[in-house]
């Protein structure tokens, strides 16, 4: 089998003197969707956010590995500029900055990490006209300043337009679907898939079963008080979608975590 | 991975590019301020006998008053007396008579700068006058100038050359009494520019002047005196830098502007004076007094400035809108960083009738930081249909900063239009982990969040300047995240 892009092991972590998550592992191999569901307060947002360094976690226990090196060691640019993207659940506002010159920036250091030359304005100007068709985001948000005024939809839309810019190998949503009606589900869940590709991976953390009928994991997760009790196909989905979360809230945690 | 939530605001040193100290031999008093002090300075510059008895007369008129204390800044007390009020680098024969005639060291230091003279006015087009310590050293394209009419040189030869265009508007704008720092000036003043821009002149170039500040322990006290005339129109730049010294140094300077009928001056300033280390040590305790007339009717003067040095910053920027139908414009970005600490803002007075002002204020705290916009906007009776735009913007970086303001408006006349805009944000660290988690350091990011929030204000500057001043925030607001 070829090395998995990442490898989760026993990894425990606080918040504000609060252990959230506690014992986590997980592996993710190139081109698998892995989904990750829980009730809230389970930790699934957190380990989105440790896997991307937001400031403010301590990891206590445990240990990640990407594409064999510590990622826990990098700081967030540097994560970024390996291909680890989160997709965030509340984008950021940031007034005065324009989409396209934050964009062009990002895709940049991005490039100049991997050697590759930077593209200049011309350039960038034809891959943003490209990539905006995918998640058919209207050319005018690119020009506005980050976020600033977006609805809740266009949040989540620059999100995965983000993504399609940045090329990442490991794609981290952290609950993309919240917020979003059906017809804004279905254009960044097409945005998404348009994505998937044998190289590139994805944790798709997500409240609903609903957005699993739009992307479809190879595995799923369910998170419970830290710690993955149940991993399965997709089919474990439907099942938790019938029963709910409580049935597993009372078993023990799963023998093993990912597979 | 980090828990401290102060980790992304640590502060951490910066590095002051401009803090070399040229070594130069010059010409000194020694410190102290007395009525023969005053007399020596005039008599050092061979003045006539009515610029000796100004300088009287404002030195006697500054012992009777007293340093203002409403500022909201906090120093120790300067000792005036410990100050040197006069250092001239000593030159081969005389005063130098062009770029040659100018110490290769001098010229060095300007090269390191990034102003080399020079290379700097031939690919800008930029005639620059050169304030090095007191005396201005050189002054380029005077020739090409003077075709067109335009008198720009340094205040003392002014005062020789131009004795009656010198007395006519010297004091007319900021008079000798005006306040307690511009009294020190008027009695002191070593050197500075003056500009006249003849009728109907449009300036063929912008003009620019670099201060810096050398020896140690001397007092800088330059004087800028700008007249254009009728329907004229000239640009005028201003850099200023100085060397790191341990101890504070005094800046006090005065700027007269008068624009006549028609006629247009935009002033713009890029002031990274030495702002003291990170602790706090050091610095340019800088006073200065800035203000235009626009004594004509349709005239408009335009201040913009890039505040990023000095310890302190005391300064305001003002236009008398003395004629109908005239306009005064105030753009200011201020940066405060470590224990840098800035009170500034404008004053538009309008006077005559359908007179307009628009006021931009944009100021950046980091570190501990305090920055303080204060503005005054004063419609009098008289000013029917007088139009103010104000719109004063704080941005903070990291939680120990400080941004106020204190905006006054007096209006007397009822048909006065009045817009007044402020807001306060700061740069929290889910914006910058944003930008992270895209690629971007948290230094490029605090970069991009300031440059756009001094958009604005950075477009009103010549194109040259601007690019300059981009690069001088980055520089003074590193370490300001850690």
């Amino acid at each position: 089998m070829a090395q998995p892009l990442l490898e989760v092991q026993n990894l425990h972590a606080n918040v504000g003197g609060h252990e959230i998550l506690r014992g986590i592992d997980l592996t993710v191999s190139p081109g698998e969707v892995h989904a990750l569901m829980g009730p809230n307060g389970s930790g699934k947002s957190t380990l989105a956010h440790v896997l991307a360094g937001r400031p403010g976690y301590t990891v206590t226990e445990g240990r990640v590995l990407y594409r064999g090196r510590d990622l826990l060691a990098m700081p967030p640019e540097e994560r970024a500029r390996e291909g680890v993207f989160l997709a965030f659940q509340y984008p950021v506002e940031i007034p005065g900055v324009s989409n396209v010159y934050f964009l062009k920036a990002a895709v940049n250091a991005v490039r100049k990490h991997r050697g590759l030359t930077e593209y200049d304005a011309m350039e960038f100007l034809a891959l943003v006209k490209e990539k905006a068709k995918l998640v058919e985001i209207d050319e005018d948000l690119v020009k506005r300043p980050v976020n600033e005024g977006f609805s809740g939809g266009e949040k989540k839309r620059n999100e995965i337009f983000q993504m399609a810019l940045l090329d990442p190998q490991l794609a981290i949503l952290d609950e993309t679907d919240s917020g979003l009606d059906i017809d804004a589900l279905r254009i960044v869940a097409g945005g998404v898939n348009q994505q998937r590709s044998p190289e590139r991976s994805m944790i798709v953390v997500t409240h609903y079963q609903r957005l699993l009928n739009y992307i479809v994991p190879d595995f799923l997760h369910v998170l419970v008080d830290g710690r993955i009790v149940r991993s399965g196909g997709k089919d474990l989905a439907l099942e938790l979608e019938e029963k709910g979360y409580a049935w597993l809230e009372k078993e023990p945690p799963a023998a093993v975590g990912a597979r | 991975m980090s828990s401290d939530p102060n980790s992304v605001f640590d502060l951490t040193n910066r590095e002051y590019k401009a803090g070399f100290v040229t070594d130069i031999e010059s010409e000194t008093i020694p410190p102290g301020l007395s009525e023969d002090v005053v007399r020596l300075i005039s008599a050092k510059k061979n003045e006539p006998e009515w610029m000796l008895e100004w300088r009287l007369k404002a030195y006697r008129h500054w012992l009777t008053m007293r340093e203002p204390t409403w500022q909201n800044v906090h120093y120790p007390a300067i000792d005036y007396q410990s100050s040197v009020y006069y250092a001239a680098p000593k030159t081969r024969k005389d005063a130098p008579k062009s770029l040659e005639d100018v110490d290769p060291k001098l010229l060095e230091t300007y090269e390191k700068l990034g102003i080399p003279l020079r290379e700097r006015a031939k690919l800008a087009g930029v005639a620059v006058d050169a304030v090095f310590d007191s005396v201005s050293v050189a002054t380029t394209f005077r020739e090409q100038l003077a075709e067109v009419g335009v008198i720009f040189c340094s205040f003392s030869e002014a005062v020789r050359t131009h004795p009656d265009l010198v007395r006519k508007y010297l004091g007319s704008v900021v008079p000798h009494s005006d306040n307690f720092f511009a009294a020190l000036n008027s009695a002191v003043f070593s050197d500075g520019s003056f500009c006249y821009i003849p009728k109907g002149v449009r300036c063929p170039m912008e003009l620019s002047t670099y201060f810096r500040i050398n020896s140690a322990n001397t007092g800088q006290f330059e004087r800028t005196l700008i007249v254009a005339e009728e329907g004229s129109y000239v640009s005028y730049l201003e850099g200023c830098t100085a060397p790191i010294r341990d101890e504070n140094q005094l800046h006090a300077a005065v700027v007269e502007l008068v624009a006549l009928d028609d006629a247009e001056i935009k002033y713009s300033t890029v002031q990274n004076w030495y702002p003291g280390d990170s602790q706090g040590k050091g610095g340019i305790y800088n006073f200065v007094t800035k203000r235009g007339a626009c004594r004509g009717r349709n005239s408009k003067i335009s201040w913009t400035q890039v505040e990023t040095g000095s310890a302190i910053t005391w300064k305001y920027p003002s236009c008398i809108l003395q004629g109908d139908g005239s306009v005064g414009e105030f753009y200011s970005v201020a940066v405060t960083n470590n224990y840098q600490q800035a009170d500034t803002g404008t004053k538009m007075i309008h006077i005559g009738k359908n007179t307009k002002s628009t006021i931009v204020s944009k100021g950046i705290s980091a570190g501990h930081g305090q920055n303080t916009y204060r503005g005054m906007v004063k419609i009098l009776g008289k000013a029917d249909g007088a139009r103010n735009y104000s719109q004063c913007d704080s941005l903070l970086i990291g939680d120990k900063c400080g941004a106020h303001t204190f905006p006054y408006i007096e209006v007397n006349n009822s048909t006065a239009q009045m817009e007044h805009e402020a807001s306060t944000s700061k740069i929290g660290e889910d914006q910058i982990f944003y930008f992270q988690q895209r690629g971007i350091s948290a230094e490029e990011a605090v970069n991009m969040i300031v440059n756009g929030f001094c958009k604005v204000v950075f477009k009103e500057l010549p194109m040259e300047f601007a690019v300059e001043a981009q690069k001088l925030l980055g520089v003074s607001l590193e370490g300001s995240v850690g």
